[in-house]
């Protein structure tokens, strides 16, 4: 056991205690958000920029994406609903899934993976460089100009790109079920209005700007407090992908159980 | 005596177990070129970072301009932190901004110019530093000396009234560390402002020092005007500035 010890040099309490510091300080480096968003100056412009920068950035993964979470949930579900008799369903059961659920948690994961990453190195290589003490003794708020921009241009571009995530994967949809049962775009499109409502609708969307929120926050806290250098730099990054893919899923169980509940009733 | 820009009085600095600065004291007057010098880790830059509160002083007491610098809200440490310039020790320009992004930046957020008085000052400052062409070059474009020029230029553009270096001169060759060193001083005579430079460079020193003090051992080892310190007789000091190593403990 002693030996054990030795060789795993992780002490256990000493985890646990880094996995609550990083808890209560991702809390509050997040919650500073809500304080700093509503003082000026507005930096419309950086905002501005980084919702096109990471609307570019981000673009090209989720069409291809997109496009094929459709099309194979549609083939995937074929043969199935075949069986039962209910290949007629098959548009609603897509646009439904998309809409509710596949759409908006596939494009925050994959959104996460490519944006959490590069504001945590971003801002972690302008952390060792000293970059972000420059702005601080030159009188400006780092984490106002820095974080509070990322973190609204991760708010209002991820809905967007929710949306467009979805259209594409029932038109994903619509090629599978082209190709297997040959229904045509008018029909297709008629089965998803007619089995698809605006309350299916707003609950993905709603959640997105959460995810968002997440996203922005955990690559932000990640990178703003790197220490150790360019090593750091690389653990902030990987790491902020890790803590909001991991959130994401997390916050997801409680809101669809939040959104179920609201829109149920 | 004239009037004292900075007043550090009995200041001390511990990471953990390592002591970094012990009781620490001493003043700078106005209009002063004061040098702070040392081996590398005997906590100049420490010492710096505790004046523009991006780090908090175990114990002790700094005041810039009368003003005590410690345990003040935000906002009235920004109002002191913009009449201070910081040049640091890698220059820090903002690797997404253009040379002239990086300069206008504090005049943006801290100042009342118009676009037309900006762009002037821009120019003015860059033409300091003998840095024109780069107006429109990004940070990664530059050499360690032109970014050295560049910082030193954004440091001067709110013409501080307090410039702090932080090594301004490391990594340079001899030549440019004359240069950097010697428009140091002509920029000090135009703005008339007070400067204290952390430095090991002794060219740099001469050049600049009208006074400065030694660090060793987190405490203050000398301090007096330049000449004296190369002429003295201890043995640390005379190692110090020969570069030689005779003795690790030497001047103990």
């Amino acid at each position: 056991m002693d030996s054990l010890k030795k060789d795993n040099p992780v002490d256990f309490s000493e985890s646990l205690t880094n996995f609550f510091v990083t808890v209560a300080g991702l809390t509050s480096f997040s919650l500073r958000f809500f304080k700093d968003v509503f003082v000026p100056p507005y930096e419309f412009g950086e905002i501005k920029k980084h919702m096109d920068d990471l609307g570019i950035k981000t673009m090209p993964i989720v069409t291809v994406a997109g496009f094929i979470i459709g099309l194979v949930l549609a083939m995937q579900s074929q043969p199935v609903m075949q069986r039962f008799g209910a290949e007629s369903y098959l548009p609603s059961m897509v646009s439904l899934s998309v809409v509710r659920e596949l759409g908006p948690v596939l494009t925050a994961l994959l959104f996460a993976g490519r944006v959490s990453s590069g504001i945590g190195a971003e801002l972690g290589s302008m952390r060792v460089t000293e970059q972000i003490d420059a702005m601080e003794v030159s009188a400006v708020n780092p984490y106002k100009y820095l974080v509070v921009t990322r973190m609204l241009a991760c708010i209002f571009i991820l809905p967007l790109l929710t949306l467009y995530v979805d259209f594409l994967a029932i038109m994903g949809g619509f090629l599978a079920v082209k190709l297997s049962v040959g229904t045509t775009f008018q029909l297709y499109i008629n089965a998803i209005f007619k089995s698809l409502e605006f309350s299916d609708l707003i609950p993905g969307i709603l959640k997105t700007f959460v995810f968002g929120y997440i996203v922005g926050a955990v690559g932000s806290y990640k990178g703003y407090n790197t220490e150790n250098g360019t090593v750091g730099v690389g653990r902030a990054s990987t790491s902020a992908v890790v803590m909001s893919s991991l959130l994401i899923l997390l916050v997801d169980m409680v809101l669809v159980k939040i959104t179920v509940w609201i829109w149920a009733s | 005596m004239g009037k004292l820009m900075v007043e550090v009085n009995n200041v001390s600095k511990s990471f953990g177990d390592n002591v970094v600065l012990n009781d620490i004291s001493f003043n700078v007057e106005e209009g002063e070129n004061f040098v702070v010098f040392g081996r590398s880790g005997t906590g100049k830059s420490v010492l710096l970072k505790c004046m523009v509160g991006l780090l908090e002083p175990d114990s002790g007491e700094i005041k810039i301009n009368g003003k005590s610098v410690l345990n003040i809200p935000l906002d009235q440490m920004n109002e002191i932190r913009k009449h201070i310039g910081f040049l640091f020790q890698g220059s820090a320009l903002y690797d997404s901004m253009s040379v002239r992004e990086n300069l206008e930046f504090p005049l943006i957020r801290n100042f009342d110019f118009s676009p037309e008085e900006r762009l002037e000052k821009v120019k003015t400052v860059l033409e300091n530093v003998g840095l024109e062409k780069a107006i429109d070059k990004k940070p990664s474009e530059l050499s360690g000396g032109m970014k050295k020029r560049i910082g030193l230029a954004r440091t001067i553009i709110t013409e501080p009234m307090l410039i702090l270096y932080d090594e301004p001169t490391t990594g340079l060759d001899p030549i440019t560390t004359k240069e950097i060193s010697q428009l140091i001083v002509e920029l000090q005579k135009d703005l008339k402002s007070t400067s204290i430079v952390v430095t090991h460079d002794l060219i740099c020193a001469k050049i600049v020092a009208n006074r400065a003090i030694v660090l060793k051992d987190a405490r203050i080892k000398f301090e007096g005007d330049i000449k004296e310190l190369e002429s003295s007789d201890d043995k640390f000091l005379k190692n110090f500035f020969s570069g030689e190593i005779v003795d690790a403990n030497s001047g103990e």
